[in-house]
């Protein structure tokens, strides 16, 4: 082999490509089918939210949170409440905390149903895509009678949720996860087991946890690869410490520990967690209010802060400024997809381009997350 | 076909002293008219309606069903447009060959017709060598896919183009062994006298004949599948990997052609599939009217066809796809020797029961209906445990 003289072929891998989740773009060096490297080009969907954060103010900044990562949007609304709570020392009535957990976790299944169902799709099979998506709708039917949207949903505010339950909410809620807990059965039996489907999903890809750790990856990737690291029972915040639930990781079963069948197996057993902790939440719900009293014209103390959660795609961080005025001086946030997207030009090399989508189906990479 | 004509010259309809050559030649070329025009091309077009509305069953959606009753004429809406839409041919192609290419896949498409045994007499030519004629025309798409992949330079219509040459001819090995034992049975390789050799019964399809041709009928029929680029093997139009492979650059009328030939092709692959091992248009005497029993005779070969493409749609919707080191390991690791295996056992048994083995047929239809109640049990289990709404209506 190493006699034959091969040329290699650079491609362009989007913006505009059908399995790029959004606008990313790569730049792929291929020999043949076979990859050399892949390298990501990040920045086509930059819409500079944390400097908006900056001109709009505390309250005003809450739908922008929204659009940092539009698949799972209740997390960055928590991030950014749970900041600026952490900033101005307000604590959240417990209903409000509970109120958060339900709409975090109900969102948590909605994402990770989302990826799972795309990944089956980037891999060929049309079916399973529409199956979640169909469990999806249910959940957004449940989250806009919530707080009146389905997929940015400004349902949080600083203190607390915009809303309380509605009245007749927590059966519909109960009878959707009865309905759920099958399905999610059904869907393993329609595709997770598939042998074609295990076959394009082990060995690739595989992550150890020592890479995991050097390369930042978070949440279901890291977990994927064996180490039992989630935000929610490490660092406990908002009602997680009241309730009981598993973190799944990877074990390797399929192939090799990491792989991508790990990632998405992660996934799946993630969502009947999120099941778990959603019956316990309903169940123990206290009475009184939703949200604290906060001043209209929220002006925290100077200082800084910086705040951890798990969100769908992993450990978000927000890191606030404050000098004392209406507006906060800085703001970042640190997401879980731009992490995983520096480990694609590492992992692409000796892949098919085949490949490539798998690797970026399983990484969960979202494309507004990347670039804010 | 000579009675056909000796009974038109009678008839007086081409005058007294028409010569039979010319007689035979016009009735061949309208009889060739009617079959493409009127069979081929419609079904082509009926076939995407029907493959997007059991998508849409098994996906729970609906599917087209504005055009039309229950949408059935969604398919000339969408040639209409195809039609209306602007052929864009990219400057840095080369246009010639780009524009010959979906033609040759046409054409690879059509030309099978022409062996097509819909019933005892309704066969345009019943060739001596019709299986084997099926086979190498069917292997013309290939030219056709690598052209439009090679002409549109552009780099993801050429790894389309070339994994679909790969495929087409790695796959066309398997599909060309497991016909043998079919052909080592019967003698022939002409399309009538294959299936003349089976019976209406189950038990006398070739499909049962044996465990070897059991094997070598499914081999032929995964085989063609990949030939027809058709999940799981729908490498070279990949949409998540390679945008549309090798139709990428193409629009309007010839991006149809390509797409045209897929769905057209699955009547051929049900067609092979039905001819060699399910009795093809075979039927119990039960009329001693001739145009009767033609009729029943085809209906008889259209549904057993029907069946296998509603099969590949299913398949289709239902399974990923494979990547194109598995596809090769498949095709060369696996089915070339046991189509190999087969070809030699099936020589074996018809050495030993040179008339074949009735008894064989009985036991192996037994069993494929044993499998089938255990698929039919597992279904059942499935949707139990998943209590989900079943709706059997289909029109909805």
């Amino acid at each position: 082999m190493s006699t034959l003289h091969t040329e290699e072929m650079t491609l362009n891998m989007g913006p505009q490509h059908p399995s790029t989740h959004g606008v990313l773009r790569f730049v792929v060096r291929a020999d043949g089918e076979v990859m050399r490297e892949a390298i990501p080009d990040v920045g086509y969907l930059h819409r500079s939210i944390e400097k908006i954060a900056e001109k709009v103010g505390y309250h005003g900044f809450m739908p922008y949170t929204d659009r940092v990562d539009y698949v799972c949007a209740m997390f960055t609304n928590q991030g950014w409440g749970m900041a600026c709570e952490k900033l101005a020392g307000i604590e959240v009535p417990r209903r409000g905390e509970y109120c958060r957990v339900i709409a975090a976790e109900f969102n948590r299944i909605a994402s990770h149903l989302l990826s799972v169902g795309a990944m089956a799709m980037d891999i060929g099979a049309v079916t399973p895509f529409t199956h979640a998506i169909r469990e999806r709708e249910m959940i957004n039917d449940l989250i806009e009678e919530l707080c009146g949207a389905r997929l940015t949903f400004n349902y949080m505010r600083i203190g607390g949720v915009a809303w309380d339950l509605p009245p007749g909410w927590r059966e519909k809620a109960l009878a959707y996860l009865d309905h759920f807990d099958p399905i999610l059965e059904e869907y393993n039996a329609l595709i997770s087991w598939n042998k074609i489907y295990i076959e394009r999903l082990a060995n690739v890809g595989a992550i150890t946890p020592a890479e995991a750790i050097n390369y930042n990856l978070v949440g279901p990737n890291l977990r994927a690869c064996g180490i039992k690291w989630d935000i929610r029972k490490d660092i406990p915040y908002s009602a997680y410490p009241d309730f009981e639930f598993e973190v799944p990781i990877g074990d390797g079963h399929w192939g090799k520990l990491g792989d991508s069948m790990d990632r998405y197996v992660v996934r799946i057993r993630e969502m009947a967690e999120s099941s778990k902790i959603l019956r316990q939440a309903l169940a123990k719900i206290p009475g009184g209010p939703v949200l604290a009293k906060v001043a209209r014209n929220f002006k925290p103390p100077a200082g800084e802060c910086q705040i951890r959660l798990e969100s769908g795609r992993g450990d978000m961080g927000w890191y606030v400024v404050s000098d004392g005025t209406g507006y906060p001086w800085r703001v970042h946030v640190r997401t879980g997809s731009f992490a995983a997207m520096g480990i694609i030009q590492k992992l692409s090399a000796g892949l098919m381009i085949a490949d490539l989508v798998t690797l970026i189906a399983s990484l969960d990479v979202i494309a507004p997350e990347i670039d804010r | 076909m000579e009675t056909l004509v000796q009974n038109l010259i009678a008839s007086g309809a081409f005058g007294r002293n028409a010569s039979p050559d010319m007689v035979a030649t016009i009735v061949v070329f309208v009889m060739s008219a009617v079959v493409f025009l009127g069979v081929a091309f419609p079904f082509a077009g009926i076939v995407s309606w029907a493959e997007r509305r059991v998508w849409a069953r098994i996906q729970s959606r609906v599917g087209p069903n504005r055009v039309g009753p229950q949408g059935f004429l969604q398919w000339l809406a969408d040639g209409v447009k195809h039609v209306c839409k602007e052929d864009i041919i990219p400057d840095e192609s080369d246009a010639p060959l780009f524009k010959m290419a979906p033609y040759l896949v046409m054409l690879a498409f059509t030309l099978p017709w022409a062996v097509m045994p819909f019933s005892s007499s309704l066969i345009l030519a019943d060739l001596n060598v019709g299986i084997l004629y099926m086979t190498s025309v069917t292997a013309l798409t290939v030219v056709g896919v690598l052209m439009a992949g090679w002409a549109s330079n552009d780099k993801w219509s050429l790894i389309g183009g070339i994994r679909s040459a790969a495929q087409i001819v790695s796959y066309e090995i398997p599909a060309g062994l497991s016909i043998f034992p079919v052909v080592l049975m019967t003698g022939t390789l002409s399309m009538q006298g294959i299936i003349r050799a089976q019976g209406w019964a189950p038990q006398h399809w070739f499909l049962f004949a044996n465990p070897f041709t059991f094997v070598a009928a499914n081999i032929l029929y995964i085989s063609a599948l990949a030939e027809g680029n058709r999940t799981p093997f729908d490498l070279p139009e990949a949409e998540s990997e390679l945008v549309a492979g090798f139709a990428t650059e193409y629009s309007g009328m010839r991006y149809l052609f390509f797409f045209m030939a897929e769905w057209g092709n699955l009547f051929i692959i049900g067609a092979i599939i039905a001819t060699l091992f399910l009795g093809g248009w075979q039927f119990p005497h039960v009329t001693k009217n001739v145009v009767a029993m033609n009729i029943l005779e085809a209906v008889t070969f259209n549904v057993k066809v029907l069946i296998l493409v509603f099969v590949s749609m299913w398949i289709r919707a239902t399974l990923p796809r494979v990547r194109i080191d598995q596809l090769m390991t498949l095709c060369w690791k696996y089915f070339v020797p046991i189509s190999f295996v087969d070809m030699i056992g099936t020589a074996v048994w018809v050495a030993i029961w040179p008339d074949g083995n009735a008894a064989m047929g009985y036991i192996m239809f037994a069993g494929a209906l044993a499998l089938a109640a255990v698929f039919i049990q597992r279904v059942i289990y499935y949707l139990r445990r998943s209590r989900m709404e079943v709706y059997f209506n289909p029109t909805i």
